[in-house]
C-alpha cells in the first residue's frame, strides 16, 4: 500500500484503508501476531458519551485566542531573555577597562506613567478611554564599570512594553469576574490584542513557509532544485542544490555564480568522490548513475583539493560589509567565510569540521535526484504541514531584538564620546546615559504596533499592515480577528494554489470561513481546537532521540545512512543520525510523549518515501488535540468524562494522562485517525474529540452548516462579523469611533455547541423572528424582505449607533492655551440658537437632544498661536485674541449626548471625548441577513392587520420570498426554520451544530405533537381578503441579524452644494455633500443617444461654467473686452468654456506651451 | 360544484381549494348566488362560547369573508387606547437610554377608558380631556436592612427594578374625580420597565394620548384578533381496528374517538372544532380515500385576546361601531359619486 504522506490527510487515508482486508491492515502496523482475534472486533466499540466535553474543557485551559498569548508570553518570560543574553555586553573602543553587562532582564505589571498617580496599577480600559498606552516597565539588572569599581544595580528602566491583554503580565489575568466588573472590562473578551495610545492594535498571524527544511520545487527555468531558507539569530538565507543538465550545482545569492556541488563539498573538505557518491546516492546504482555526470564534472573541473576549490569560489562570493581600513583578506578566506557561516548557515560547522554542513547538502543532491527520478515530484508548497504561523510573540520579538541592538549601540556611542573627553570632572557614570536612551524602545515598539509597520534591516524585512485595529463592530468580528491569518503571498499573482482549500487544512483552519474577492484563500481562520506551537528545547529532544538508538550523523557513512531499513533522523530540518528500526523509535518517541517526558507539543512522523523520521520542536506549527486509540481501544472513557465534568480532572490531566495528544499536521498525516467510535479498526491511532471542530468560532454559528451549500457559509462567515448586537459587557462604558449596539437582541433559538462554547449566546447579534416563506406585494422580489410594522413598533430590529467626537484642550508654545467656556451672547441678551443646550463649561450636558446643526461643545482658540512666551512684554500683557472653534451636530436624524468624558492624555493635554447615539429603528433599505448567507434589504414595511396570519393568530414579523430557496441551496436555513418552530412550540432551545444537532424527526414530530403541520406548512389566511390563501405557507423561525450597512448613513442626493475650490467642479462623495457623478458611462449612452444639449448641460452648465473672454486675433484669454496680449479690445468674444478647462490653459502656459483658441462661426 | 361544496373550503394535501367565496351573481351558470338579504337573515348567527376578562370566542356565522376581516382589521388597528405619548424625562441616570425607556414606557397598556378623553390633534395643548399624566420617580439605593452577604439585587437593593406598577397617576382637573370609581393605572403591575442600580434615578413625566394601532403598535387594543374557519372532517369509508387508533391519533385529542359498532371498533368524528387541521391524516397512505377535510367558508371561529384596556366584550361592539361609521362614511361616499354621475350624464 502506498501511502503518498505529502497531499492526504489522515483522514483520507482511512477512507481507503476502510475497504482493504484486516489482514492487510495487521501487516501494515505490524501488529502481526494474532492478538487481535475476531470476535472482539465484531463486538461494538463502546462510545465515549459526552466526548465533546473535552472541548470547553480544552478552551477553558487554551482559549480561543491562547496561540496570541502563549505566543507573547514565551515571548516575555523566555525569548527576551536569550535576546538580552545575545547581547549582553557592551565595551567601550575608547577605554578598554570598561563594560556594561546585562545579568537579567524581566518586564513589570502595567502601569501609569503620571507621576503623581497614588495607584499605579492600570486596567486596560482606563488606556483606551484615556488614549494611552498599555504598557509595563522593562527592567535590566546592569553590571559595570565606573572607574575602576564594579558596580551593579537591578532593576533599570529601559523603556516600556505594550503587554497584551489576558497575557501573563496583564492585570486582566485571573481575575474573577467580580474584579473585571470593577475594571469595566467584559469577563469575555478574548483578550490577545495590543492597546496602543488608546486603539485596540491586533497582530495577526503571519502564514510562512516553513525556515530549515529541505523543499523540493522546480525553480523558474525549470529546473528541479531543493531549497532550504535557513534562519538563525543572525541571518536569514537560502540555499538551493538544482540539477541543469544532469548536473548538479549549488546556487546562493552571496554567490555570484553557480557552482559545481562537487566543487562545494571538496571546498568543505570532502575530497574524495566515492564519499561524495556515497552520502548522496548510497549504493544504489540508479542514483549513482544520476549523479555521475556531477562526479564528472568536478573531476574536469581539476579542483582536487579543497584549497584549490575554496580558490575558485572565493573571488565569486559577494563582499559581505567589508569595513574599510581593515586588510583586504585572501579570497579563499571569503569562500570558507561564506560557506561557513552563510550556505545553510542553521547547520553549525564545529570550527573547520564542515561534514554535518557537507552531509546536509548531500542530502538536498538527494532530495534532487529522488525528485528527478521520479517524475519530477516536488513537494507540494501549499501543504500546511511546510507552513509556519508566526504569531505577535515571534514579531515583537524581533522588534525589540532590533530596537536593543540599537539601544545598545546608541549607548556605546555615547559612552565611547563620553569618554574620549580628556579629563571628566566626575567618574563616568553609565546609569545616567541609561536613563536618557529610555524613549527608543518605547517609541519604537508603541510606533511599529500602532502603525503596523515592521521594518527591520537586519533581516531585509519591511512589513506594512501587519497590525490591525481590532473591529469591535460586534463580539464575532472582534473574535474573529483573533483567529485570523494573513498569508505572505502577493494578491496580485494568478495562482490558485495558494488560495485553494487543502486536504490537510481539515481540522486545522476553517473550510468556510474566508473572505470573497482578492483575499479570498490568503486569508485563512483557525479551526475551534487549533494550537500554535511555541519552540521547544532542542537539547533534551537531542539526548532522548540518542537513547532511543539513533546512530549520531558524525560517525556513519553515506552507505550506511542510505542503508535500505534505515531512516535518517532529523530534527528541526537538521540530521542528527539513523536508525534502523524506525517504526520502533517512534512508536517509543510517542511513548515518552504522552508519558510527559517530552513536551506535549513535540511532534514525530516517518516519512516512507525519504526514508526518514522527522522530529519537530519548532515554534508556528498548527496542531490540535486527538483521542488516543491503542489497539482499537480507546483511551478516554466515559468515566474519565464524568470526572471532567466533575471538575476532578482538567483538560492537561487528560494530556498528562496520556488519553489525548497533541498532533501537528506533519504527524497528523502519519497516523490513521477515525471520526465516530463505530469507525474504530485495528489500525486505528486516535478518535477526534469532536468532527464540528474542524470548523472555527465565525462559521460555528451557523446551524446545521453541513447541509448548507458551502459558498453560503463562507457568505455567513462574512456578514456574521457585520451583524449588529451586544459588543461585551462593558460595551456601555465604552468610548469607540463607532459602535453599533442592538436594543434588544437575544439568543438564537437554533444554537450550535459553538455558539455555547464563545459566549455568543451571551453577547448575541440578532433576533429571532418569527418568518412566513411566501411571496407579498410585489416588494419582495431580488431578496427584499417584507417587515411587520406592528414588530418594529414593538422594538424588533431596533438599534443604536454611537459615535465618538472628541477633541484637545490644546496648550500652545507661546503660552496661550484652548479654553471651553460658555458661549457668547446675542445683542439682545439671549443665547443664540445653535448654543442653546451649551452650559458654561463648554459642553452640552448628556441627555441633550441634537438636531442637525446644533453645537455640543463650545470652544475657543487663540489667533495667534506661534512665537515664544517672550515676545510678549511682561508689563503689558496683550489681551489674548480668540476665535471659536465649536463643534456641531452633523446628521439629518436627531442624536443624543449619550456621554462626555474630560480626561488628560498621556501628554498631559487635556481631552474632551463625547459619544454621540443615534436610536433607529429599521426603514426601507436597511440590511438584514439570516445565518445562512441569505442577505437582504427591507423592501417594504406593512402594517399587522395586512399581514396574513396563521389560524392561531400568528403574524409574522418577517415574510421571505421562496425564490431565495432554489438556487442557493441553503437547505439549512429550511432546517433551522423547522428547529425554531419546534423550539418554540415545545418551549425549548434546539441545536442545529454541524454534523449532529437536532434531528429533523423529532423536530416535525413536536410540530404535529402540537397541533402543526409535520411539514412546517400551515393554512394561512390573507390579510387583505380575509380569505384563505390557496398554498400552504412555510413558517416558523428563523435567527435574523440586522447588519451595519443602513439607509440612513447612505442615503445622499444634492441640489446644489459645494464645489471643490481649484476645477470649481462639484466636490465628490457623501460626506463632502457632493454632487452625482455623470460618469464615463453614462456620458457614453448620451453620445448614443445624441442628446448633445443634455451632455452640455450636464458636463458644463450643472457643473463649471465660466464665462472667458477669447481675443479672435491671437487666440489667448484675455480680461474682459481686453486682450492683454494685442493690448487691444477689437476683436474680443465671449465663450462659456469649463473652468476645468480654462484652468487647462493657464496650467499649459505656465509651462511654456501656448494654447490658442481658433474663433469660428457656425 | 355541489351545492353543499360551494360553502367549504377543501383542505387537500399539497393546497387549500375553493378559497374565494361565490356570493355575488352569476358565480355559476343558472343557480341563484348573488347575496340575499332574506337568505342572509336566517343564516346570519353570532354565537358567544367563551368570555373572560381578557379573552373571547365567539362564532361569526353566514357573513363573507371580507366581513369577517374587517371585523378583525378594525379591532387590531383601529379601536382607540390611551397610551403613552410623550416622556418628559427629568432626569434618568439609569443603564437603559431616555428613547429606550420611552419607548418601553409606551408599550405598557393603560387601563382608562378612551371614550372619556378626546383626541388630541397636533399643535393641540394637553389638557384633561385629551391627556393622561403619569409619573415615574425611582430611586435605587442600598437596603440598610439586608444582611452584609446579600447577593440578591432585590433584597440587597431597594428599588432595584422599576416596575409598571410603580407609575402614579397624576389627575389633572376634574379627572380625579371623573374617575374616582375607576382609577387610572396600568393593566398590569408586573411588567418590567428597567432596572437599576444604588445612585441611579429615573424622574419622568409620562403624558398618554388617544391613537389607533395603525399609528402605533401601542394602541392596539388586542393581544391576538384572528379568526379560523370552523374545520369539518367528513369519514367517507369506515375506518376500523388499528387504523382507528392511528386516525385518532392524527387529531388532536378530542375530535376523534372510537366506538364500538358491531363488535369493530371503529373511528367517528366527535368535535372537528378543536381540529388544528394540521393534515397529518393527509400523511398516511391508509386513509387515502377515505378522508376529506373542508371548511366552513362562512363559519368564523373568532378568537380576540385584550390587552386588558378595553373588556374583550365591549371591543368587539366598538369595532362594529367603528365598521358601521365606516360603512356610513361610504355609503355617503357612494351617493355622492352616484348623484355625480347622474350629473354628469
Amino acid at each position: 500500500m502506498e501511502i503518498d504522506s505529502q497531499t492526504a490527510t489522515g483522514h483520507f487515508q482511512h477512507q481507503r484503508l476502510n475497504g482493504g482486508s484486516i489482514n492487510n491492515a495487521e501487516v501494515l502496523l505490524g501488529t502481526g501476531s494474532g492478538s487481535i482475534n475476531e470476535k472482539n472486533l465484531t463486538d461494538p466499540i463502546p462510545t465515549v458519551e459526552d466526548k465533546w466535553q473535552l472541548l470547553p474543557a480544552f478552551l477553558r485551559v487554551k482559549g480561543l485566542v491562547k496561540q496570541h498569548i502563549d505566543s507573547f508570553n514565551y515571548f516575555i518570560e523566555v525569548g527576551m531573555k536569550k535576546i538580552v543574553k545575545a547581547n549582553e555586553l557592551v565595551t567601550s573602543d575608547i577605554d578598554p577597562r570598561f563594560y556594561l553587562k546585562y545579568t537579567g532582564i524581566r518586564v513589570g505589571r502595567p502601569e501609569r506613567t503620571d507621576p503623581d498617580a497614588a495607584d499605579r496599577l492600570i486596567a486596560p480600559h482606563e488606556c483606551r478611554l484615556r488614549d494611552m498606552t498599555y504598557a509595563a516597565s522593562i527592567m535590566v539588572d546592569i553590571e559595570y564599570t565606573r572607574g575602576k569599581s564594579r558596580v551593579i544595580r537591578k532593576g533599570v528602566v529601559i523603556g516600556r512594553m505594550p503587554i497584551m491583554l489576558r497575557s501573563s503580565h496583564c492585570v486582566l489575568t485571573g481575575s474573577s469576574e467580580e474584579d473585571m466588573a470593577r475594571m469595566q472590562e467584559c469577563p469575555l473578551d478574548p483578550g490577545g490584542y495590543f492597546i496602543v495610545r488608546g486603539t485596540e492594535k491586533v497582530i495577526l498571524v503571519q502564514e510562512q513557509m516553513s525556515k530549515n527544511r529541505i523543499i523540493v520545487q522546480v525553480d523558474g527555468k525549470g529546473f528541479t532544485s531543493a531549497g532550504v531558507t535557513s534562519s538563525t539569530d543572525e541571518r536569514k538565507s537560502m540555499s538551493y542544490v538544482f540539477m541543469k543538465k544532469g548536473k548538479l550545482y549549488l546556487k546562493h545569492s552571496m554567490i555570484s555564480e553557480e557552482i559545481p556541488l562537487v566543487v562545494v563539498l571538496r571546498a568543505m573538505g570532502m575530497t574524495s568522490d566515492k564519499e561524495i557518491a556515497q552520502l548522496i546516492a548510497g549504493v544504489d546504482p540508479f542514483f549513482l548513475d544520476l549523479l555521475s555526470p556531477t562526479l564528472e564534472e568536478g573531476a574536469a573541473s581539476k579542483l582536487f583539493t579543497q584549497r584549490a576549490a575554496l580558490d575558485y569560489i572565493g573571488p565569486k562570493t559577494k563582499s559581505m560589509g567589508r569595513r574599510p581600513g581593515v586588510a583586504r583578506r585572501p579570497a579563499y578566506e571569503d569562500a570558507l567565510d561564506v560557506l561557513g557561516n552563510v550556505v545553510v548557515a542553521h547547520v553549525p560547522v564545529n570550527g573547520s569540521d564542515f561534514r554535518a554542513k557537507c552531509v546536509f547538502l548531500a542530502m538536498m543532491a538527494r532530495r534532487v535526484l529522488q525528485a528527478v527520478s521520479n517524475n519530477n515530484k516536488t513537494d507540494d508548497l501549499d501543504y500546511l504541514g511546510n507552513k509556519r504561523l508566526e504569531l505577535a510573540g515571534q514579531l515583537i520579538a524581533l522588534l525589540f531584538e532590533d530596537l536593543f541592538k540599537r539601544f545598545n549601540s546608541d549607548l556605546k556611542i555615547n559612552v565611547d564620546k563620553v569618554l574620549r573627553k580628556p579629563n571628566l570632572a566626575r567618574e563616568f557614570d553609565v546609569h545616567s546615559q541609561l536613563m536618557c536612551h529610555g524613549d527608543l524602545i518605547t517609541q519604537g515598539l508603541s510606533r511599529a504596533i500602532s502603525t503596523g509597520n515592521w521594518s527591520l534591516k537586519r533581516f531585509k524585512m519591511d512589513r506594512a499592515g501587519v497590525t490591525h485595529i481590532l473591529s469591535r463592530l460586534s463580539y464575532i468580528a472582534a473574535l474573529g480577528m483573533m483567529t485570523r491569518i494573513s498569508s505572505q503571498f502577493e494578491k496580485t499573482r494568478k495562482v490558485s494554489g495558494p488560495r485553494a482549500l487543502q486536504p490537510s487544512q481539515w481540522g486545522m483552519l476553517c473550510p468556510a470561513d474566508t473572505p470573497e474577492g482578492e483575499l479570498c484563500g490568503l486569508v485563512k481562520n483557525l479551526a475551534l481546537m487549533t494550537h500554535i506551537t511555541t519552540d521547544d528545547e532542542e537539547e533534551p529532544i537531542k539526548r532522548v532521540a540518542y537513547a532511543l538508538g539513533v546512530e549520531d550523523v558524525a560517525l556513519i557513512t553515506g552507505a550506511e545512512m542510505h542503508a535500505p531499513n534505515t531512516h535518517i533522523v532529523f530534527l528541526n530540518g537538521l540530521i542528527l543520525g539513523i536508525t534502523r528500526s524506525a517504526q520502533r523509535f517512534v512508536r517509543q518517541f510517542r511513548t515518552l510523549r504522552r508519558n510527559g517526558r517530552i513536551p506535549a507539543f513535540v511532534s514525530v512522523f516517518i516519512d516512507d518515501h525519504r526514508k526518514t523520521v522527522n522530529i519537530s520542536a519548532d515554534g508556528g506549527r498548527i496542531c490540535r488535540p486527538v483521542i488516543i486509540v491503542e489497539k482499537g481501544v480507546i483511551r478516554v472513557t466515559t468515566e474519565h468524562i464524568q470526572q471532567l465534568l466533575a471538575g476532578k480532572l482538567q483538560f492537561d490531566d487528560f494530556l498528562r494522562l496520556g488519553l489525548v495528544e497533541y498532533l501537528d499536521v506533519n504527524e497528523e498525516n502519519d497516523c490513521m485517525i477515525a471520526i465516530y467510535e463505530n469507525e474504530i479498526k485495528p489500525y486505528t491511532t486516535h478518535l477526534e474529540i469532536e468532527p464540528f471542530t474542524l470548523l472555527g468560532a465565525v462559521a460555528g454559528l451557523i446551524p446545521y452548516p453541513h447541509h448548507n451549500q458551502s459558498p453560503r457559509n463562507t457568505y455567513q462567515s462574512a456578514m456574521g462579523k457585520q451583524a449588529i448586537g451586544a459588543i461585551a459587557y462593558n460595551q456601555l462604558n465604552r468610548i469607540d469611533t463607532l459602535l453599533y449596539l442592538m436594543v434588544y437582541p437575544q439568543q438564537p433559538m437554533v444554537k450550535t455547541k459553538t455558539i455555547e462554547l464563545i459566549n455568543y449566546d451571551k453577547l448575541p447579534a440578532g433576533q429571532n423572528g418569527s418568518v412566513f416563506v411566501m411571496s407579498y406585494s410585489g416588494y419582495d422580489i431580488e431578496d427584499a424582505l417584507v417587515i411587520n410594522k406592528s414588530s418594529l413598533d414593538r422594538g424588533f430590529g431596533r438599534c443604536q449607533v454611537m459615535r465618538k467626537f472628541s477633541t484637545l484642550v490644546r496648550k500652545y508654545p507661546n503660552g496661550t492655551h484652548d479654553r471651553l467656556t460658555a458661549p457668547p451672547l446675542l445683542p439682545d441678551g439671549t443665547v443664540p440658537e445653535r448654543f442653546k443646550f451649551i452650559d458654561d463649561d463648554g459642553l452640552a450636558p448628556p441627555g441633550t437632544r441634537l438636531e442637525n446643526g446644533q453645537a455640543y461643545m463650545y470652544k475657543q482658540t487663540p489667533v495667534d498661536t506661534s512665537g515664544n512666551p517672550d515676545s510678549t512684554t511682561i508689563e503689558a500683557p496683550r489681551e489674548t485674541q480668540y476665535r471659536m472653534t465649536p463643534m456641531s451636530f452633523k446628521y439629518p436624524d436627531p442624536g443624543y449626548v449619550d456621554k462626555v468624558m474630560v480626561t488628560t492624555s498621556d501628554t498631559d493635554q487635556t481631552l474632551v471625548k463625547f459619544l454621540l447615539r443615534q436610536t433607529r429603528r429599521p426603514e426601507l433599505g436597511d440590511k438584514f441577513s439570516s445565518r445562512h448567507g441569505q442577505k437582504g434589504v427591507c423592501g417594504i414595511i406593512v402594517q399587522q392587520e395586512d399581514m396574513p396570519f396563521t389560524d392561531r393568530g400568528i403574524h409574522p414579523d418577517i415574510i421571505m420570498n421562496p425564490h431565495g430557496f432554489p438556487s442557493r441551496m441553503t437547505v439549512g436555513k429550511l432546517m433551522e426554520f423547522v428547529a425554531s418552530k419546534a423550539g418554540a412550540v415545545k418551549g425549548e432551545l434546539q441545536y442545529g451544530t454541524c454534523f449532529g444537532g437536532s434531528k429533523m424527526e423529532d423536530m416535525c414530530r413536536i410540530l404535529v405533537e402540537n397541533g402543526f403541520s409535520y411539514t412546517g406548512k400551515d393554512y394561512v389566511t390573507s390579510g387583505t381578503t380575509g380569505e384563505p390563501v390557496g398554498a400552504y405557507i412555510f413558517t416558523g423561525a428563523t435567527y435574523y441579524q440586522r447588519l451595519k450597512h443602513m439607509v440612513a448613513d447612505k442615503m445622499h442626493a444634492r441640489a446644489r452644494g459645494p464645489r471643490a475650490v481649484l476645477t470649481r467642479q462639484p466636490t465628490e462623495g457623501r460626506s463632502r455633500d457632493g454632487g452625482l457623478r455623470l460618469g464615463e458611462m453614462e456620458k457614453d449612452c448620451l453620445i448614443g443617444y445624441g442628446a448633445s444639449m443634455l451632455l452640455l448641460e450636464r458636463l458644463m452648465i450643472s457643473s463649471d461654467v465660466f464665462e472667458v473672454h477669447i481675443c479672435e486675433t491671437c487666440g489667448y484669454i484675455g480680461y474682459k473686452g481686453w486682450c492683454q496680449m494685442c493690448r487691444s479690445s477689437k476683436s474680443m468674444v465671449p465663450i462659456k468654456i469649463p473652468y476645468a478647462c480654462k484652468l487647462l490653459f493657464q496650467e499649459l502656459q505656465a509651462m511654456n506651451i501656448m494654447p490658442r483658441l481658433v474663433m469660428e462661426d457656425i | 360544484m355541489a351545492l353543499e361544496d360551494r360553502n367549504r373550503v377543501v383542505i387537500l394535501e399539497d393546497r387549500v381549494e375553493n378559497v374565494s367565496g361565490a356570493e355575488f351573481p352569476l358565480s355559476f351558470d343558472g343557480q341563484e348566488t348573488a347575496f340575499n338579504m332574506e337568505s342572509f337573515r336566517d343564516s346570519f348567527d353570532i354565537k358567544i362560547i367563551r368570555v373572560t376578562p381578557t379573552d373571547i370566542e365567539f362564532d361569526l356565522i353566514g357573513v363573507d369573508a371580507s366581513i369577517a376581516n374587517a371585523l378583525r382589521r378594525v379591532l387590531i388597528a383601529e379601536i382607540p387606547t390611551m397610551a403613552i405619548e410623550k416622556v418628559y424625562m427629568i432626569n434618568n441616570t439609569g443603564i437603559v437610554q431616555d428613547e429606550v425607556l420611552a419607548h418601553r414606557l409606551g408599550l405598557i397598556p393603560i387601563k382608562a377608558d378612551p371614550s372619556e378623553f378626546l383626541w388630541k390633534h397636533d399643535g393641540s395643548v394637553p389638557t384633561d380631556q385629551n391627556t393622561i399624566v403619569f409619573r415615574l420617580d425611582v430611586t435605587c439605593e442600598v437596603n440598610r436592612a439586608a444582611e452584609t452577604g446579600e447577593t440578591d439585587p432585590k433584597i440587597k437593593y431597594i428599588n432595584s427594578a422599576v416596575y409598571s406598577s410603580q407609575l402614579v397617576w397624576d389627575p389633572k382637573g376634574d379627572q380625579g374625580v371623573r374617575f374616582e370609581s375607576n382609577p387610572i393605572k396600568p393593566v398590569h403591575d408586573e411588567i418590567l420597565i428597567t432596572k437599576l442600580r444604588p445612585g441611579q434615578t429615573i424622574s419622568c413625566e409620562l403624558h398618554c394620548e388617544k391613537g389607533v394601532g395603525k399609528d402605533h403598535a401601542k394602541f392596539s387594543p388586542v393581544a391576538t384578533a384572528s379568526y379560523r374557519l370552523l374545520p369539518e372532517i367528513q369519514i367517507l369509508e369506515d375506518i376500523t381496528g388499528d387504523d382507528a387508533e392511528l386516525f385518532r391519533s392524527c387529531f388532536p385529542p378530542g375530535v376523534v374517538d372510537i366506538v364500538e359498532e358491531r363488535g369493530v371498533r371503529k373511528a367517528k368524528v366527535v368535535n372537528p372544532r378543536k381540529d388544528t387541521v394540521s393534515r397529518e391524516v393527509l400523511r398516511h397512505k391508509q386513509f387515502e380515500g377515505k378522508v376529506r377535510l373542508t371548511r366552513v367558508r362562512n363559519h368564523f371561529i373568532f378568537n380576540v385576546e385584550s390587552t386588558g384596556a378595553i373588556p374583550p366584550e365591549t371591543l368587539i361592539s366598538q369595532a362594529l361601531d367603528v365598521l358601521v361609521e365606516k360603512c356610513e362614511i361610504s355609503k355617503t361616499a357612494l351617493a355622492a359619486a352616484v348623484k355625480n354621475g347622474e350629473e354628469d350624464e
